[in-house]
């Protein structure tokens, strides 16, 4: 993407530059990589074991049925970059899921229905924003509340799971443009518009930059005189519009509405956001790292299945490279602060 | 010592950048600030002096909107200012660089500089013509370094000098450096001194705060001196010389200093093997090795200005922080003190300069945290019977006379002075045989302090060696046998406290120049 | 009078009195309590048993937050171990034999234990966050649990097992009677040792323990192996009383209620100061709780909305903020106010 020319060493550096530069490749990008070449080894295995594999099918269907995974990462990469956490993602989806299927099932209008979704994922993540900076209540713990909140109000809109028939939600699933093998829906492009849209965010404005500098060090983002409140609060925002948005594609995915949808989604896309080289702690990684974690858990889903092994085979390894990868980062840590 | 002589004069009557009348700031027991005037003129370097507890961190944060003032005024550039936050103060031209450097170091050297103020084209932010604005602001300062590098891949030096290139982004008129020395050697000093002038010479004020006294002497044209949080004066720095500016930092005439009583200079039996022996230990950047011997009965005072080494060297005695070189033996035995509990092991008790970040357990009670390092030694599974728990805390109470006599109050209500006495029968209650004191009468009053010194008396008559660490030196000549003296993180004497030893003759000792 | 209301444990008992006033006054038998053939039978009598296994965790997770940390796992952990025994159990000719439940529980457990010891070593010993470390078990162990039931809910008939939850002693279910014991088990573990006070220290300020000479690695590391072991016993319960090892729904959020409880119980989750007595008043206050939303017709799948009102008014109430709103004054002047995570800005105030 983009974002590559933000990092990459250009050889025309700075005019002051006494030495040349040398090629190397900032240590921020080292995770990220990491993710892409873990990415790149299981195509080449899974291919090499089950034949036939790499096929444009697969990949489109790779990136469709992973779509509403990517819209998530990315609002979470924001709130992760800023240092937070936050738990609230999947049950915002499903809240704004069910709350479409409902108004839809009433009659209102879809051009209504899509901005109320994105709303009501909006102001869960002010609350939860608010409750983070200014009541001083651990992220972890607020959107643990807005997590409990969205998954009872679930219920409360619906206990039974509401089916969608509107042509428009589900055309953005069912539309496949491109030929027969290669293909994209909507969603899938709704999807990549999500992450274009936050790499250029996180990397071309300077609230993105203020994003990375408060997880850097917030101390001194604010003796920088940098917006670090609004900022904090924004990430929190940005997260519930992206859990709305997933909200709609996960609804369009399964043509329903359903309160128990996406139980443990916020712990796939922590760890996807994390294995595509974001750090836990806050302050470097990068959107298109996210969409690699998401690839990579998708790719850990598909292989599972094709080996007809159990499915609690991609937590369990989800949960393996999550740890081999904190772990690492630990180390990289370690070794920064021993300079 | 050169003199600038010449910039001296020009700067007496340049404008008023900045200037603060009658600040005072309390805090819960506590007049940090007790009514101080302090001005600034364009293009001069002014340097704040006082030893701990003086009030230059308060007097700092009160100019960088950090702390709000009690009373007082704050005017820049004529106009009066309140400063709510650090914003505030930025908006008004106040930059500050501190020790702990404030930037990002998860970013580049440019993005740092230019966070808040990036170049923005039609696609947002132009990182081009960003990373170009922020060499040019690099290259003002002499600096010449790849603005796409990251932070972090420079040295605390170089960071440094970027946080001064980011205050020149923000056009300061005050440029605040808290100690910004304290980790550079020789040659990046000169660097920064380099800077310093450049911006001087562009009619930017600079408040300079160091440790280094060679230092201050060099580059500044002006010192104001802070005492217990009262100004003690503002002198141009032809007109102060080293040994006086160092007694005005203590508080007292050399001659008066000289007068105080002290204990009884006593022999001590240096025919046995020593309690504890250091050969060669220092740590990188923190002490150069040292060597050292106390024996039973003994108080060694180290004595020094604060930065010259002296925590440095009783955390690492202790195992606090690690040594990377040189060994340690206790009675003549050599042993392995990398660990505060292998130290506990060995008898060896550590008090911290820290009351209330390495000292005092806050939530807990004074007889939990009195009894804790008995408890820690023996292990959890053990739990100090409550009647030898009781035995401790009756008979440290009473000894300390610890204040109130409430063994269940919460230690973090306690007055410091008490706090401090907790600490030191936590200790105490483990039978040390070498017991090591950072600062064990800071900000404590007068009459704690007095008892403290003659508890460490006390001690040593018993028999146990004291390594005494103050920057009071008229107390570290009132209980120490022996003096080590450090200065920039080494040792530069040893000497017997004996009748003709007095307080200026270690002024002397710390204050000698070009010695190292 | 004042030092009643100063208590620490008088807001959570007040809350709890008044949920079981409230329950009382909507339905009078609430507070009634039967005797049957020398069994206790009661609203009062269902909320002991059934709280059981929220006690076992909610002890482990009190001591585990006292060390500023945090355990994500203990769901999973449930899974887990109530995994292990019913697949010990189905396996076994003699589900019925005491020998073959006894050695599935040792079993069940000891697993549980060794990841706890494993969560402790990731947080003490690599010295990765305490909400990490646990992630990833929590993450992992669901899979592990529906590996070793075969990816089915294994379902078991064995009357010894059974007893865990359905049987009584003295009166008391059994299941009660495990969380008591368990209560009185870490209470003197606690307090009847040090742990309880080096837990404390260690939470309250890491430097200065250390400095002490406190062995804070292996209090830190043996805590989440508690934690555990204590999860562990919790999943039997659960899988004893539908019978059935559940790798799915198993103690599925019960992490969350257990953090509510300890916090409810007013333990700070920034560590330290922690109270084992407020917490089993924190498990009765989510169980009444629950009882109640359940007695008044709500669907049980709307308790949590109940709980996010819970959680958000106690954190609210421990802010620096909302105190100062509500005793009128402004937060204190020169507190920066910052979160937990943060450095204060105003910390060193002594250092010139």
């Amino acid at each position: 993407m983009s974002q590559t020319n933000v990092a990459a060493p250009t050889p025309t550096a700075g005019p002051a530059t006494k030495r040349p530069p040398r090629l190397r490749i900032r240590t921020s990008w080292v995770p990220v990589l990491a993710a892409v070449a873990i990415l790149i080894i299981m195509f080449l295995a899974a291919q090499l074991y089950f034949g036939r594999f790499l096929t444009p099918r697969l990949l489109s269907s790779l990136l469709v049925d992973n779509a509403y995974l990517m819209v998530l990462a990315a609002g979470m990469t924001f709130v992760i970059l800023s240092g937070g956490i936050d738990l609230s993602v999947g049950a915002v989806m499903a809240f704004t899921g069910m709350l479409a299927a409902k108004l839809l099932l009433i009659g209102v209008p879809v051009a209504v229905v899509i901005p109320t979704m994105l709303a009501a994922g909006a102001v869960s993540g002010l609350i939860i924003g608010i409750m983070v900076q200014y009541f001083d209540v651990q992220p972890f713990i607020a959107s643990l509340a807005g997590m409990f909140l969205a998954r009872g109000l679930c219920f409360v809109v619906s206990l039974e799971a509401i089916q969608v028939k509107d042509p428009t939600v589900l055309g953005l699933q069912s539309t496949k443009l491109g030929d027969f093998e290669w293909y994209l829906t909507p969603t899938g492009i709704i999807a990549l518009v999500v992450i274009a849209i936050a790499a250029w965010v996180l990397g071309y404005t300077r609230f993105g930059r203020t994003v990375y500098a408060i997880g850097g060090n917030v101390h001194s983002a604010r003796l920088m005189g940098l917006p670090v409140a609004r900022s904090k609060v924004l990430v929190y925002v940005i997260s519930g519009i992206c859990a709305g948005i997933a909200g709609l594609l996960f609804t369009s995915y399964t043509a329903a509405g359903y309160s128990l949808n996406g139980i443990g989604t916020e712990l796939d896309t922590i760890a996807a956001v994390v294995i595509g080289g974001t750090l836990l702690t806050g302050g470097s990684g990068y959107a298109l790292g996210s969409l690699i974690g998401v690839l990579v858990y998708g790719v850990i889903k598909v292989s599972i299945t094709f080996l007809g092994a159990d499915s609690s085979w991609t937590r369990i390894t989800i949960g393996v490279l999550l740890l081999a990868f904190v772990v690492v980062q630990r180390l990289i840590v370690r070794r920064a602060n021993r300079h | 010592m050169t003199l600038p002589s010449r910039k001296i004069y020009a700067v007496v009557d340049n404008n008023v950048v900045v200037e603060m009348k009658g600040i005072s700031i309390s805090f819960p027991g506590v007049k940090a600030l007790d009514s101080v005037d302090f001005t600034l003129r364009e293009g001069e370097i002014h340097s704040l002096l006082g030893e701990n507890g003086a009030g230059k961190s308060t007097l700092i944060k009160a100019l960088t909107g950090v702390y709000a003032i009690d009373s007082g005024s704050i005017q820049v550039l004529g106009v009066e200012r309140r400063f709510a936050n650090t914003a505030d103060a930025q908006s008004a031209g106040i930059a500050t660089v501190y020790q702990e450097i404030n930037l990002c170091s998860n970013l580049s050297v440019g993005e740092n500089v230019m966070l808040g103020h990036e170049v923005r084209g039609p696609f947002g932010i132009d990182w081009k013509a960003t990373h170009a604005k922020a060499s040019t602001y690099l290259n003002e300062l002499g600096l010449h370094i790849e603005p796409r590098s990251p932070l972090s891949s420079h040295s605390l030096a170089i960071q440094q000098l970027v946080a001064i290139s980011r205050a020149v982004v923000v056009d300061c008129r005050l440029l605040i450096l808290d100690e910004p020395t304290s980790s550079l050697d020789r040659s990046e000093v000169e660097q920064l001194f380099a800077v310093m002038r450049r911006l001087k010479d562009r009619n930017v004020a600079i408040l300079f705060v160091s440790h280094f006294l060679d230092q201050v002497f060099e580059i500044s044209d002006r010192m104001t001196i802070l005492r217990n949080g009262q100004l003690e004066g503002e002198y141009l720095v032809g007109a102060i010389n080293r040994s006086t500016l160092i007694s005005k930092m203590l508080g007292r005439e050399l001659a008066e200093l000289d007068l105080i009583g002290r204990a009884a200079t006593r022999a001590i039996d240096r025919s046995g093997a020593p309690v504890l022996k250091v050969l060669g230990l220092g740590r990188k950047g923190s002490i150069e090795p040292v060597d050292l011997e106390v024996y039973d009965g003994e108080v060694l005072g180290l004595a020094g200005l604060l930065g010259s080494g002296r925590t440095e060297l009783a955390r690492i005695i202790y195992g606090a922080d690690r040594a990377d070189s040189g060994r340690v033996e206790v009675r003549g035995v050599p042993a392995h003190l990398s660990s505060p509990q292998q130290s506990a092991h060995h008898r060896i008790a550590f008090s911290s300069e820290d009351r209330r970040e390495e000292g005092i357990i806050g939530d807990l009670t004074v007889a939990e945290n009195l009894v804790l390092a008995v408890q820690a030694k023996r292990g959890w599974l053990q739990k100090v019977p409550r009647a030898q728990q009781q035995s401790i805390i009756d008979e440290y109470m009473v000894a300390l006379g610890i204040k109130p006599n409430n063994p269940n109050a919460l230690i973090r209500n306690l007055s410091g002075g008490n706090q401090q006495k907790v600490l030191l029968a936590r200790w105490l209650a483990t039978s040390p045989q070498l017991l090591i004191l950072d600062e064990p009468t800071r900000g404590i009053d007068i009459g704690a302090k007095a008892e403290v010194q003659q508890l460490v008396a006390r001690l040593a008559e018993d028999g146990m060696g004291v390594i005494f660490i103050s920057s009071e030196l008229d107390e570290v000549l009132r209980v120490s046998q022996r003096i080590a003296v450090l200065r920039d993180h080494r040792k530069v004497a040893e000497i017997d406290n004996a009748a003709d030893v007095g307080v200026s003759s270690l002024v002397e000792l710390i204050a000698k120049e070009g010695a190292a | 009078m004042t030092r009643i209301f100063k208590h620490r444990l008088i807001w959570p008992i007040a809350a709890l009195v008044a949920l079981i006033v409230l329950n009382s006054i909507s339905r009078p038998s609430f507070l009634s309590i039967t005797i049957t053939r020398g069994q206790l039978y009661g609203s009062l009598i269902d909320i002991l048993r059934d709280s059981a296994p929220l006690m076992l965790v909610a002890l482990g997770m009190a001591l585990v937050i006292a060390t500023r940390g945090i355990d994500l796992s203990v769901g999973a952990q449930m899974a887990i171990s109530g995994s292990v025994a019913l697949t010990i159990i189905a396996d076994s000719k003699t589900p019925n034999s005491l020998g073959t439940v006894v050695v599935a529980i040792l079993a069940g457990v000891a697993i549980t234990l060794v990841f706890g010891l494993w969560n402790g070593f990731l947080v003490a010993v690599v010295g990765i966050q305490p909400i990490i470390a646990t992630l990833v078990l929590m993450l992992a162990g669901r899979g592990i649990a529906l590996l070793i039931t075969g990816g089915f809910i294994t379902t078991i008939t064995s009357t010894p097992y059974a007893v865990l939850s359905q049987g009584h002693v003295l009166g008391f279910p059994v299941a009660f009677l495990v969380s008591a014991i368990a209560i009185a088990i870490v209470t003197v573990l606690v307090r009847r040792t040090a742990l309880g006070v080096l837990t404390e220290a260690v939470g309250i300020n890491p430097s200065a323990s250390r400095l002490a000479g406190v062995r804070s690695r292996g209090i830190v590391w043996s805590l989440y192996g508690l934690s555990g072991l204590l999860a562990g016993m919790a999943g039997i319960l659960y899988s004893s009383n539908i019978m059935a090892a559940d790798a799915n729904n198993a103690g599925i959020n019960i992490e969350l209620d257990a953090i509510l409880a300890v916090v409810l119980g007013g333990t700070s989750l920034a560590g330290g100061k922690f109270t084992l007595a407020g917490t089993v008043i924190g498990v009765f206050i989510i169980q009444t709780l629950t009882s109640t939303i359940t007695f008044l017709g709500v669907p049980p799948a709307v308790t949590p909305v109940f709980k996010a009102v819970v959680v958000i008014i106690v954190c609210l109430s421990q802010s620096q903020r909302m105190r100062g709103w509500i005793s009128g004054l402004r937060p204190p002047k020169r507190l920066v106010v910052t979160t937990p995570n943060e450095t204060p800005i105003a910390t060193n105030r002594t250092t010139a």
